[in-house]
């Protein structure tokens, strides 16, 4: 038996979206112009599916921060962090992000990926329970499924739900550990905190919440939902990514636990894979000032935010939440129209995401737009303009009427 | 068939979309073309309906709705 049979139906698949749309599976940027603007098959494209919450990838302080320690500290360091791959820049990095956090302890993984992986696996043994939303980003239940932990599904924001099957489990000695998201990524709304912590102090577990989306975009200090919410002090554990606002690659762990720091021995994801390398740690410290230093950019996301939201309910746009988020899911009738749409408005000159089962809830078939601080108004209207020649006219009615 | 199995065969109706006749045997990730979330989602209708947890590490030994029936049995009598 050959063992790549088994991707017959993918290549299918494929094939098929090709044929109905484009490769949107396989999109290649040939040159970079700006935050929100690529090249794009030749074309000049505004970019509205990159989760560059801050626009922040093009700064030239953080530009130059990079070159600097590519000059200073190298190409990549060469070993994983316990062994030779922990350069100063990555003590600072940490050290410095435990203080934006307003956290005791803060430990950075090589991508956001890596970081559920390892805060999971670090956390929960196979003697413990995870309760994970069942709207969870893979990365979540892949490092769910790393720990060995006994795993148990809850519905979708519903902390009734989770009361309830905490309360339907057999009290066997082990730690239980709640893993929530800040902004949950393919429809873009936010857990109920407040929800969810009056379980918390019913059933005593351990709480994680993953601010990938949500860390520079919500809150006073632009610390994600726990901070919009008021609420750090009842969340025990935050994970984060530097893919998105911070505009580099990398993840952060972070908690007050006086054992916190020993995590880093109990993480496979941290200790067998290099660490991150000098420009990227760089890039991150110095995107990590200026959001604590320009409260304006997540002013501007916000407005950006607010005006994409607006302009597609004026549409008659179906939209993945009722708040407004800077991740606007347009819900589609099916796959085939999804991939000729979303072929459609690229051609016109818009990347947005694709999103098909089973990357989303409910079997959706979903056009996901990201937004971004660097966004200007005229583009946050062309999108809009766009969506409503492609989406809302001609085949979108049907998403319209229902 | 038997009446954990019935029940079983009931709750994934909803999940049948190509109507396959559905038995002890049915494959229901294979049979119904499903994917792993949907399976997931069915499982929950079943914690729910029999009200017993059945944590996802148990479904990668979980082909068919004879070895799903099985677990629910198990943990039925454990309640």
């Amino acid at each position: 038996m050959d063992l790549l049979a088994k991707l017959a139906t993918t290549a299918e698949r494929h094939a098929r979206m090709k044929f109905l749309g484009g490769d949107a599976v396989g999109v290649v940027n040939e040159k970079l112009i700006s935050p929100t603007r690529a090249l794009i098959d030749g074309r000049e494209t505004i970019l509205a599916g990159t989760n560059n919450y801050m626009g922040i990838t093009f700064d030239a302080e953080c530009i130059a921060a990079g070159q600097k320690a590519l000059a200073e500290f190298g190409t990549g360091t060469t070993g994983s962090r316990i062994a030779n791959g922990s350069f100063a820049l990555h003590k600072q990095l940490e050290t410095e992000f435990a203080t934006f956090l307003d956290r005791k302890h803060c430990i950075v993984f090589t991508t956001g990926y890596q970081a559920n992986l390892g805060m999971m696996s670090g956390l929960a043994g196979s003697r413990d329970t995870i309760y994970l939303d069942a709207d969870s980003h893979s990365s979540i239940y892949d490092g769910c499924t790393l720990s060995g932990a006994k795993l148990v599904r809850f519905r979708h924001n519903d902390a009734a739900d989770l009361d309830k099957r905490l309360t339907r489990g057999e009290e066997d000695g082990g730690g239980k550990l709640v893993v929530l998201e800040g902004i949950y990524s393919m429809m873009g709304d936010r857990a109920p905190l407040a929800d969810f912590i009056e379980v918390k102090k019913k059933h005593g577990f351990q709480l994680l919440v993953d601010e990938a989306h949500s860390f520079g975009v919500l809150g006073p200090h632009g610390r994600g939902l726990a901070d919009e919410a008021g609420l750090e002090k009842e969340v025990d554990f935050v994970v984060g990514t530097f893919s998105k606002s911070v505009g580099a690659i990398g993840g952060f762990g972070a908690g007050d636990h006086p054992y916190f720091e020993y995590l880093r021995y109990a993480m496979r994801p941290y200790m067998f894979t290099a660490s991150s390398s000098p420009a990227s740690i760089a890039t991150s410290l110095a995107a990590i000032r200026k959001l604590a230093a320009e409260p304006q950019r997540r002013k501007k996301l916000a407005e950006n935010s607010a005006r994409l939201f607006h302009g597609f309910k004026d549409l008659g746009l179906e939209l993945g939440c009722d708040v407004v988020s800077p991740v606007v899911a347009v819900r589609c009738p099916d796959e085939p129209l999804t991939i000729s749409m979303w072929g459609a408005l690229l051609k016109a000159g818009v990347y947005v995401n694709i999103a098909l089962p089973p990357g989303t809830p409910n079997k959706l078939c979903l056009l996901r737009c990201s937004v971004s601080a660097a966004h200007s108004d005229a583009e946050i209207d062309r999108i809009i303009e766009l969506f409503g020649a492609v989406v809302a006219q001609g085949h979108g009615k049907k998403v319209a009427n229902g | 068939m038997t009446d954990t199995v019935s029940q079983l065969c009931t709750l994934l109706q909803p999940f049948n979309t190509n109507g396959s006749a559905l038995s002890a045997a049915t494959d229901i990730s294979t049979d119904l073309n499903i994917d792993s979330v949907t399976v997931m989602d069915f499982v929950m209708e079943v914690e729910d309906h029999f009200d017993i947890e059945i944590p996802l590490n148990v479904l990668s030994e979980t082909r068919t709705v004879a070895d799903l029936a099985k677990v629910v049995e198990a943990r039925t009598k454990k309640g």
